[in-house]
């Protein structure tokens, strides 16, 4: 038995070398942390480490959830995300039927190169660049100004209250082309007669839309939607680092730059994997509950 | 076949909001690169929109004779290319190796990874473990973490595994071994899908400050998007107060922020075009299907 495995294991020996690489990096990258998980139970120092670290139970959990900060973080996230998921998710989708919809193909393109483009930009340039914009003398306030609609510059940025339009119409901007690719590709892989037959039996454009290419791309949209409520509790570190001040932190605190706050630039290892724990938890959560519900409303589901 | 009347006002609302959308994309991104062209202490009266007001070179002068961005430069072009090439090899390799049904440990893999996939050991823990292999202050932290991507082996797998099985065949027959077949074969006749996760795996790297921001305190190990978001925020006043040592009436600390965006951002504007085709081929490989 022993003998046969290991013939059959160096038989095929270059495949073995090809994977193994792999095997040590996640074990390494993504188990091992894992373990490190349990720390959130345990009143962490650097000196004593994983083993040596005393045991506290589930106090780092009570700790938070007994934190005003903390449930202002929550809201934080949740409000921010959910805007983006009820503002940014149909605009995706409508945009891109309305980019399929252009007849005219090198407008089609150029329409889509320009789309994707903000997509690449990375948060720092982008952060730099809503600074810039949203500035005293910025395009924005220049342009309220010079039409008349304000009378002083507004300082956005610095206004906790704006925070979450910032957030949402930043992501969006950066972000709503680039969602459009998977759209656009299920709806070329509609069939064509099935627009033909819509047209003989006198559907009209907008009728065509909703009854050919909605249900056509009804999966991919199920799909999308599933992995955005799993994602709703991480909004986004990057995008709260480059856009955050003194002024706006009561509203622009989400869970991850909490978590990286309070472990990594003060050192409270323990407790901040607790709340990061606490995050995945609920993701998972979502996740599966609306992957149930939309297994019920439709037919598609993940799992 | 001829157009209807509801169809034709369709299009002209849908052209009408495509100019729209377009404008809002373009416009602010024009204004950057105008504002970088301006004279700092003129651009902070406003009202500068789609062309400099005051033209000038000097942001970009200054800039550049700062020689800190250069060497930010070269860390960043470096971790992007070794980056690419590494990423590509590991988690190719692996994924060439997964796509052959009969390799042992297959299963247990693929497993290990889906778990992987809902179960993240979490900011904390993951600094832990990279502080503790002592990659901190190195430059192999921007590389070896990341060399290894489930998500990408997986779109490769369905890659390879979907290529005719007669071309490995008769190779093997001619007595190539696993791996000239890999190198002669396999990875030519997946090039728009492995030019979609290089451009993927090279934005991001050409884009990440977050690991600089944990892991690195040596200056010469800074990307350039680390350089950047120092020089932007207040923790790197400092550094961009350098740039009050010159003593000058034509840049002010944003204007040199303006043109130092538009360098870091011009490599990835210039390879952008050219790689469209293949991440959107490669988007539809990767995405669609499983």
């Amino acid at each position: 038995m022993l003998s046969k495995f290991r013939h059959k294991f160096l038989s095929q020996w270059e495949l073995q070398v090809m994977v193994w690489p792999s095997i040590i990096l996640m074990v390494v990258f993504s188990f091992v942390p894992m373990f490190g998980l349990v720390i959130a139970f345990q009143d962490y120092s650097p000196l004593s480490g994983f083993t040596g670290s005393e045991f506290v139970g589930w106090d780092n959990f009570k700790a938070f959830l007994g934190d005003n900060d903390f449930y202002n973080v929550l809201t934080n996230t949740l409000g921010i995300s959910l805007m983006k998921l009820l503002i940014g998710f149909p605009l995706e989708i409508v945009l891109a039927i309305l980019i399929n919809q252009i007849r005219l193909s090198f407008f089609k393109k150029f329409t889509q190169t320009v789309s994707y483009l903000p997509h690449f930009l990375s948060w720092v340039i982008l952060g730099g660049m809503i600074t810039s914009w949203l500035g005293s003398t910025g395009l924005l306030n220049s342009f309220l100004l010079s039409t008349h609609l304000i009378s002083e510059p507004i300082s956005f940025l610095s206004n906790a209250n704006a925070y979450w339009w910032i957030a949402t119409l930043s992501d969006i901007w950066k972000e709503v082309g680039w969602g459009t690719i998977l759209y656009l590709a299920a709806i070329a892989g509609i069939d064509p007669s099935l627009y033909e037959a819509a047209k003989v039996d006198g559907a009209k454009i907008l009728k065509r839309i909703w009854h050919v290419t909605i249900p056509g791309i009804k999966n991919i949209i199920v799909l999308m939607f599933l992995l955005r409520v799993g994602s709703i509790l991480g909004a986004n570190l990057d995008q709260t680092l480059v856009l955050q001040n003194a002024s706006n932190m009561p509203r622009s605190e989400v869970i991850d730059s909490y978590v990286y706050h309070l472990g990594l630039a003060q050192g409270d290892f323990s407790f901040a994997t607790a709340v990061g724990i606490f995050s995945s938890v609920v993701s998972v959560t979502l996740l599966l509950i609306a992957n149930v519900l939309t297994k019920k409303l439709s037919d598609s589901s993940i799992f | 076949m001829g157009l209807d009347r509801g169809e034709k006002i369709f299009n002209m609302f849908n052209m009408l909001f495509m100019i729209v959308f377009i404008s809002v994309i373009v416009f602010p991104l024009i204004n950057i690169i105008a504002l970088s062209f301006n004279n700092g202490y003129d651009a902070m009266k406003g009202g500068i929109y789609l062309m400099p007001r005051e033209f000038t070179l000097v942001n970009y002068e200054t800039i550049l004779k700062d020689t800190t961005i250069y060497r930010a430069f070269g860390v960043t072009v470096a971790k992007t290319v070794i980056g690419v090439i590494g990423h590509l090899a590991i988690t190719g390799a692996a994924a060439y190796a997964l796509s052959k049904s009969y390799l042992l440990g297959r299963k247990i893999f693929i497993r290990m990874g889906i778990i992987t996939m809902f179960f993240y050991g979490g900011m904390i823990p993951s600094f832990l473990v990279v502080k503790s292999l002592g990659l901190a202050n190195s430059f192999w932290v921007y590389i070896i973490p990341v060399l290894f991507s489930f998500y990408d082996m997986i779109i490769l797998m369905n890659f390879f595994r979907n290529l005719p099985e007669s071309i490995e065949e008769s190779a093997k027959i001619d007595g190539a071994s696993v791996f000239q077949i890999f190198f002669k074969i396999i990875v030519p006749l997946s090039f728009p899908v492995l030019a979609t996760i290089a451009l993927f795996h090279g934005v991001y790297q050409w884009n990440d400050f977050f690991v600089a921001k944990l892991y690195v305190t040596d200056k010469t190990l800074y990307p350039i998007q680390y350089y950047l978001y120092q020089m932007l925020t207040s923790a790197g006043a400092a550094s961009s107060a350098k740039a009050g040592v010159y003593i000058s009436t034509a840049f002010t600390t944003q204007s040199l922020q303006q043109a130092t965006m538009i360098i870091t951002t011009l490599p990835i504007m210039l390879v952008y075009p050219f790689l469209q085709k293949y991440f959107i081929s490669g988007m539809l490989v990767g995405g669609v299907k499983e």
